[in-house]
């Protein structure tokens, strides 16, 4: 963000960043940079809360007053990413005859429908359809059961993409059955790996692809580093 | 260590290009000011092409579109959010908002989107699409930018 300030500033465009790292606002030393201590993936801080949106642009803005740069601001709140899984019921289980990631998947479809229909565009369908994401955890099932990877044939023949897609769905559903405050940075992820038998399931075909000796880029992005 | 400290202190590890002649642009009155948002969240209109891992290329986004896919290939960062309000990423109808106000001049009529995850030499964007979607924006009218990293 920083790199592309200093590129549209010399296209004749005044710049403000609403910088995540502080560290890398400061070396690359765009004109006009706030620095937001708030959860990354949320640079205006709060979801759904319009004035504290307000607030960061005021600060964003005010810079534009500064007679020379480059200027770098902080604002004064920090957020903090909540660690605390997401309080979200699961379906139970239903079909014995199937891996506990593709029940729940199933499960969870029509909460997953019900937020499409009230948001009206889906982030899933990278590599597979949200029709498609009960199969894609029945490859990763086999994958963490023993299946070689490279010849499962995971959907789109993409490791990242499909855990991405699945994550997505699970995520995308869980907006229509959470009540209560906006979920926190982190809540949904740890909620994801620590509570679904999909996030188990990813986890686990993950750990199988890298002990095949996998490289580095297929196994490590299908989960947040941390994981 | 939790998962938003470990990607801060990987990114400060970052190389980080220098800019040895930086420009500066002596803005004009807000008021006066057409505005655009330049995002480094990968989002773009459904029906639009999406992003490649390391794409180096941008989208630009109508105005008056809401119906956004995040097309980020990262997992170290929080996608929930933008799902549940555009606006924490793109402040799209907080900018209405501050014009209807009167507090900006204008939204511009699009905006522009890259992918964050960029390859570490940062040369395209640096070199080409993004003077490339400079240009096209201040075509355009905009006078300020304001961007916003994910």
């Amino acid at each position: 963000m920083s790199v592309l300030a200093h590129v549209f500033e010399a296209a004749g465009i005044a710049t403000i960043v609403l910088s995540s790292v502080r560290e890398m606002a400061a070396k690359v030393a765009p004109p006009r940079a706030l620095h937001c201590e708030f959860p990354l993936g949320r640079p205006l801080g709060r979801p759904s809360d319009p004035e504290f949106q307000h607030d960061v642009l005021a600060r964003a803005f005010a810079l534009l007053e500064a007679p020379s740069g480059p200027v770098l601001a902080d604002h004064p709140e920090v957020i903090e990413a909540d660690e605390q899984p997401l309080a979200c019921s699961l379906p139970p289980r239903f079909d014995p005859n199937v891996a506990p990631a593709v029940d729940e998947a199933r499960g969870l479809r029509k909460a997953y429908d019900r937020t499409l229909a009230r948001r009206g565009v889906t982030s899933v369908g990278r590599a597979v359809t949200a029709d498609e994401i009960p199969h894609a955890l029945a490859v990763l099932d086999a994958i963490a059961n023993g299946q070689e990877w490279t010849t499962a044939g995971i959907p789109g023949g993409n490791t990242v993409a499909v855990c991405h897609d699945i994550s997505t769905y699970y995520e995308e559903a869980a907006l229509e059955l959470v009540d209560g405050p906006v979920p926190g940075g982190r809540a949904m992820e740890d909620w994801f790996f620590d509570k679904t038998a999909a996030g188990a399931t990813v986890l686990a075909a993950r750990a199988a692809i890298r002990d095949a000796g996998a490289k580095f880029p297929i196994w490590f992005y299908m989960t947040p580093g941390q994981r | 260590m939790n998962g938003d400290q470990m990607m801060r202190a990987h990114s400060a590890t970052l190389p980080a290009p220098e800019f040895p002649n930086p420009a500066w642009v002596t803005p004009k009155p807000l008021a006066e000011s057409m505005v655009a948002i330049v995002t480094s969240a990968a989002l773009y209109a459904a029906g639009d092409e999406g992003f490649s891992n390391a794409d180096t290329s941008y989208r630009f986004i109508a105005s008056d579109r809401r119906d956004l896919v995040m097309g980020h290939w990262s997992p170290n960062f929080d996608h929930t959010g933008v799902a549940i309000d555009l606006n924490v990423v793109y402040p799209i109808d907080r900018l209405t908002e501050l014009a209807e106000r009167g507090i900006i001049g204008a939204v511009a009529p699009r905006h522009v989107s890259f992918a964050g995850n960029q390859p570490d030499d940062v040369a395209t964007i640096r070199l080409d699409s993004g003077p490339a979607a400079a240009a096209a924006l201040r075509k355009d009218g905009v006078d300020v930018v304001i961007l916003t990293p994910v």
